[in-house]
């Protein structure tokens, strides 16, 4: 068997125009609603028509029932280059790649990438009772406690097992709410105190109230263009050094205790010519801070079991040791369905282009951003990521 | 650690009867090989018939060796509690009705890992559970963890509760107190704590062989029950349908008759008044209110338990007519099965062969005993099994069934 070579790089893969179309609770719109003013903020933030986008790759869990191609004919679209990416928190950094090698290889120049979803009233409930084949034989019926449930059960083992505590969680959780005071975006407007984390009510043990992420209404999107095109356009752009996903990775480990980052990081760090400790800031898949602190063990800021000593060695908020989801990730900027996977590449764009505005990190020049998605039944099953870098 | 379950206080009598909630129902087609082993109490998982490895959830192919040879075989059932939650909030209406509640990753002893519904005496992480396949209140296979020895109380655990139809603290009718079913079976539901024990009697003037030591039994009480009379039936349902929580019809009516008597038509017509017409006015009577009630209070209406001949599973000519009549309350039952789950009531079938009574006499044993019969049915309500099997001639039926239903056939009446 004839093993891959060598990856080619993405030197002149840009990404522009980071869209953020402001969360909402509650929507009495559908998905297309919210698609279709992320698609206008990108024609418009790029200046051109959005039938000028040829290519459009598109994540959502309530657009059904259509499909990507549907989508074409509902916003006037004619790309050549179509994808629909149902991963979840891993979707943004999954639609990246693949529109980074379209138009690395010019079968598309402009690929819009948008996730949407909509938060009608009994949306949630609605999505979670459909999710996959063995989270409606084998996960819902026990409780139907949804995600929370599921990762109540990777986080008690994973404490159990490395010591991690409550407290430490909080913290990763309250320098997030701290972070989102600063992102007029950012659903939650309130500061929450380590005392607040403590003793809310509790929702799945070991999860309380601020452990899990608010289901909203709300999109993201961002271009994907070669630097040619975006400097015609005059936008500017900051540059994809690497990305890598895996799926299903160690599957025969009995709890998830890792997510298939930790297969190919030594890839995601040799593409970028750069280490965990040249990151100005991490935006990580922030379900639940126990899966945040997995990412910083399988992404190599520390060894396996260490997250919890690394949360307690250094500060998160904008301005702390380690800049970390800086618009408040969606434990305080709300998850706006599979949007929650394109927060953070929106997030990473902004800190590189310097237009963070409130959540800048000083002088950010790279940044990583990862994705994890799909609880299929007992473990999510996608893992991705991806470094950016500022233009110069 | 479970408490006991105590009497629940008498209803107000104004209270609005809370309304049947079913946990989640959507399964796929491959994930009924569970609810075939639970059905019967049985534990099984899909087995590649190549690799040999167990597999969970169920799967069209072999994560192994993609072998599509995945049956459902028996596998042990021990396995230990790799991690735990108790779920306070969810967004579904039946489970928001029973938080918090308790679930369970287990690492089997055979190999996959499971969520489970985790009995309340289960101890954390590490322990070692003993696990089950139990139907819920939706007539779904579910996993149930429970420790390996037991603890205090195990049975009235509430989650447990959900899974079975216990009778303590409920009221129970039987249907035909002049069956040699009635009195075992009283006596069995008593000891198991039943609150109440209605037996139906038709005909009451007439002598009743058992009366004095049903009567002995606390909380029996005679009712007028005719099932082959669409009003006596009414009748005590509008009496004391509401208070019913466990029905078990005892009808039975065999006479022997060959195909070709002259009056086996009549024959026929009469067992089928008898036992299918008489389970279809029971349905009528008793179905509707059974299933409101199928939420009320800790001890609501929970079971309707038909005990059948195995000979309705494939007919024998020496009782040609009651394999017959017993075929067609088998179906009766599938479709009473279907209308009661909205209730949340399961319908348990109770085969068994030949009985050691009077009408069964010139049959060679082995002959099912009645108060066989009777603790079989209390194992059934007190597991929540949905099709229970018998004495050694059921057992040998429905294996041989499984096996090849034309050799049944074939082999019948030789």
């Amino acid at each position: 068997m004839v093993l891959s070579r060598a990856r080619q790089s993405y030197d002149g893969v840009v990404l522009a125009v980071p869209v953020t179309v402001p969360y909402q609770r509650y929507s009495i719109e559908t998905a297309h609603w919210w698609m279709g003013k992320a698609l206008r903020a990108l024609a418009d933030g790029a200046g051109i028509s959005h039938r000028d986008f040829d290519g459009f790759s598109v994540a959502s869990f309530t657009m059904g029932p259509d499909v990507a191609v549907a989508l074409t004919q509902h916003f006037g679209l004619s790309p050549r280059h179509i994808d629909h990416v149902p991963m979840g928190g891993a979707a943004g950094i999954v639609s990246l790649r693949r529109a980074a090698r379209a138009v690395q290889a010019g079968d598309a120049d402009i690929v819009a990438c948008v996730a949407a979803d909509t938060n009608q009233v009994d949306t949630f409930r609605k999505t979670l009772a459909n999710f996959s084949r063995f989270a409606q034989d084998a996960s819902y019926p026990y409780g139907a406690g949804g995600p929370n449930a599921s990762f109540a059960l990777i986080a008690r083992h994973y404490m159990d097992r490395y010591g991690a505590t409550r407290e430490d969680f909080g913290k990763l959780c309250v320098a997030q709410r701290d972070n989102a005071l600063k992102n007029p975006n950012a659903l939650m407007k309130k500061p929450l105190t380590l005392e607040q984390y403590m003793s809310a009510r509790p929702i799945a043990e070991p999860f309380h109230l601020f452990d899990c992420v608010m289901p909203c209404a709300g999109a993201e999107g961002f271009l994907v263009m070669r630097e040619e095109t975006a400097v015609s356009l005059g936008l500017p752009f900051v540059r994809l050094l690497s990305a890598i996903e895996r799926h299903n990775a160690f599957a025969e480990d009995p709890v998830q205790v890792r997510g298939g980052w930790v297969v190919d990081r030594d890839e995601l760090y040799g593409m970028a010519g750069s280490t965990p400790g040249d990151m100005d800031f991490v935006q990580t898949y922030d379900d639940y801070a126990v899966i945040s602190m997995m990412q910083f063990e399988d992404l190599g800021f520390c060894a396996k079991g260490e997250g919890p000593d690394f949360v307690r060695q250094h500060t998160f908020t904008v301005d702390g040791s380690f800049p970390h989801n800086t618009s408040g990730g969606q434990l305080s900027a709300g998850q706006a369905g599979a949007a929650g996977g394109h927060l953070g590449l929106t997030e990473a764009m902004r800190q590189l282009l310097g237009t963070a505005e409130g959540t800048q990190v000083k002088d950010a020049k790279l940044g990583l951003v990862s994705g994890f998605g799909m609880i299929n039944y007992d473990r999510g099953l996608a893992s991705a990521a991806a470094i950016l870098a500022r233009a110069s | 650690m479970t408490g006991p379950f105590l009497k629940p206080k008498r209803k107000n009598p104004l209270a609005r009867t809370t309304q049947p909630l079913l946990p989640p129902q959507a399964r796929s087609r491959k994930a009924h090989g569970l609810t075939l082993a639970a059905a019967t109490g049985r534990f099984m998982l899909q087995c590649c018939g190549e690799c040999g490895r167990y597999t969970y959830p169920a799967r069209e192919a072999c994560p192994n060796c993609l072998s599509s040879d995945l049956t459902f075989r028996d596998a042990p059932t021990g396995g230990s509690l790799l991690s735990e939650t108790r779920i306070e909030v969810t967004s579904d209406p039946y489970f928001r009705e029973h938080m918090p509640w308790r679930t369970g990753l287990v690492q089997l002893d055979c190999g996959p890992i499971v969520i489970v519904h985790l009995h309340g005496g289960c101890g954390g992480p590490g322990s070692q559970l003993k696990l089950s396949l139990q139907l819920d209140r939706a007539g779904q296979a579910v996993f149930f963890a429970k420790p390996v020895s037991e603890t205090p109380h195990m049975e009235d655990d509430p989650q447990w509760r959900e899974m079975t139809a216990d009778p303590k603290h409920r009221r129970v009718l039987i249907t035909d107190g002049r069956s040699p079913l009635a009195l075992p079976m009283a006596q069995a539901l008593k000891k198991a704590g039943a609150a109440r024990i209605f037996v139906g009697v038709a005909d009451r003037w007439k002598p009743l062989d058992q009366q004095a030591l049903l009567a002995a039994i606390e909380g029996v009480e005679f009712v007028d029950l005719d099932l082959t009379s669409e009003r006596s039936v009414q009748e005590l349902a509008m009496d004391i349908g509401a208070k019913v929580e466990i029905l078990v019809n005892t009808a039975d009516h065999v006479r022997p008759a060959h195909l070709f008597d002259a009056g086996a038509a009549n024959a026929a017509r009469e067992a089928m008044d008898h036992t299918v017409m008489g389970l279809m006015r029971l349905a009528q009577a008793f179905g509707p209110v059974m299933r409101s009630r199928g939420a009320d209070g800790a001890a609501g209406a929970v079971a309707w338990v038909n005990v059948l001949s195995v000979h309705g599973l494939s007919n024998v000519p020496q009782f040609g007519v009651h394999s017959a009549a017993h075929a067609a309350c088998l179906s009766l039952s599938q479709w009473l099965r279907t209308e009661l789950r909205p209730g949340g009531v399961r319908v348990i079938n109770t085969f068994t062969g030949p009985l050691d009574t009077e009408w069964f006499q010139t049959v060679p044993p082995p002959k099912v005993a009645p108060k066989a019969v009777a603790d079989a049915v209390l194992d059934g309500l007190k597991r929540g099994l949905e099709d229970i099997y018998v004495g050694d001639v059921a057992k040998d039926i429905e294996a041989r069934l499984f096996d090849n239903p034309k050799a049944v056939e074939r082999e019948a009446g030789q």
